[in-house]
């Protein structure tokens, strides 16, 4: 989940630096152009992960059948290689997806006429710099260490993409 | 009409799910089951265990199926214990 999830969010974040940098000003571009990206992603994360995920499940069954000399598919076993690469597909999928969207929430609501503090792109590169820092807080959770610092890491690796991507434009 | 007391089954199960939640799996089906279970080898993908179920009218199917369904498979019946509840007068 956070794999994708930071996938999807660097994603944005890189492409919403782009179109910054670049002085993009037509939001309905940006936000097709975005949302294709992030379409792309989820359904890169739900096929892949649900391939992979099928096949390791499977070798998992035959070689537990193989060592209990019985048919699993009516067990539990059988049931959760079946219905386990669906949700693992569908989170792998969807969190990139819910994130993009997320991130890109500012440039929606600028575009419908809502009055912003900054530019569009602006607050939906902050927003995305928040989203992937508590990425990291989550996994500062998960892995049971110190949550800022996890945050910070995460936060900093955002920030460095974005510091090269308005670098280029400078070369370019 | 027979009763059954007490059953004794060699039983080859998966590592998941572990002992303690096999055991509560099996007791859990009907109120007055009591099991013991004990494992007398372990393999690299599963356990042989020796299940014991004691209760006051035991039912070898739902036992069969509940261990089938956590995906372990009932090798042999070891040792049982019926009692019978119609008296005949002679």
């Amino acid at each position: 989940m956070v794999t994708n999830g930071f996938d999807g969010a660097l994603t944005m974040l890189g492409m919403l630096s782009g179109f910054y940098s670049s002085g993009m000003t037509d939001l309905y571009v940006a936000i097709i152009a975005c949302l294709g990206a992030a379409v792309a992603l989820f359904i890169s994360g739900v096929s892949s992960a649900y391939l992979s995920e099928k096949a390791e499940r499977e070798q998992e069954l035959r070689e537990l059948e193989q060592a209990l000399v019985v048919d699993l598919q009516d067990s539990d076993y059988g049931q959760a290689s079946r219905y386990l690469p669906i949700f693992v597909a569908l989170v792998n999928g969807l969190s990139p997806l819910i994130l993009s969207i997320v991130i890109l929430s500012p440039l929606y609501l600028a575009q419908q006429g809502f009055t912003l503090l900054f530019s569009p792109f602006i607050n939906a590169i902050i927003l995305g710099l928040i989203c992937i820092f508590l990425l990291g807080v989550f996994l500062g959770k998960v892995g049971n260490t110190f949550w800022l610092w996890s945050g910070l890491r995460t936060l900093t690796i955002a920030v460095a993409t974005v510091a090269i991507i308005l670098l280029l434009e400078s070369f370019i | 009409m027979s009763k059954t007391l007490k059953l004794v089954l060699d039983v080859l199960k998966p590592h998941q799910p572990n002992a303690l939640e096999f055991s509560t799996a099996l007791a859990n089906l009907k109120a007055d089951y009591r099991i013991n279970l004990i494992v007398t080898e372990i393999d690299k993908k599963t356990e042989s265990t020796i299940v014991t179920i004691e209760g006051e009218d035991i039912h070898f199917d739902d036992i069969k199926n509940a261990i089938e369904k956590m995906g372990a498979s009932v090798h042999s019946i070891d040792e049982v214990e019926v009692c019978g509840t119609q008296s005949t007068d002679v």
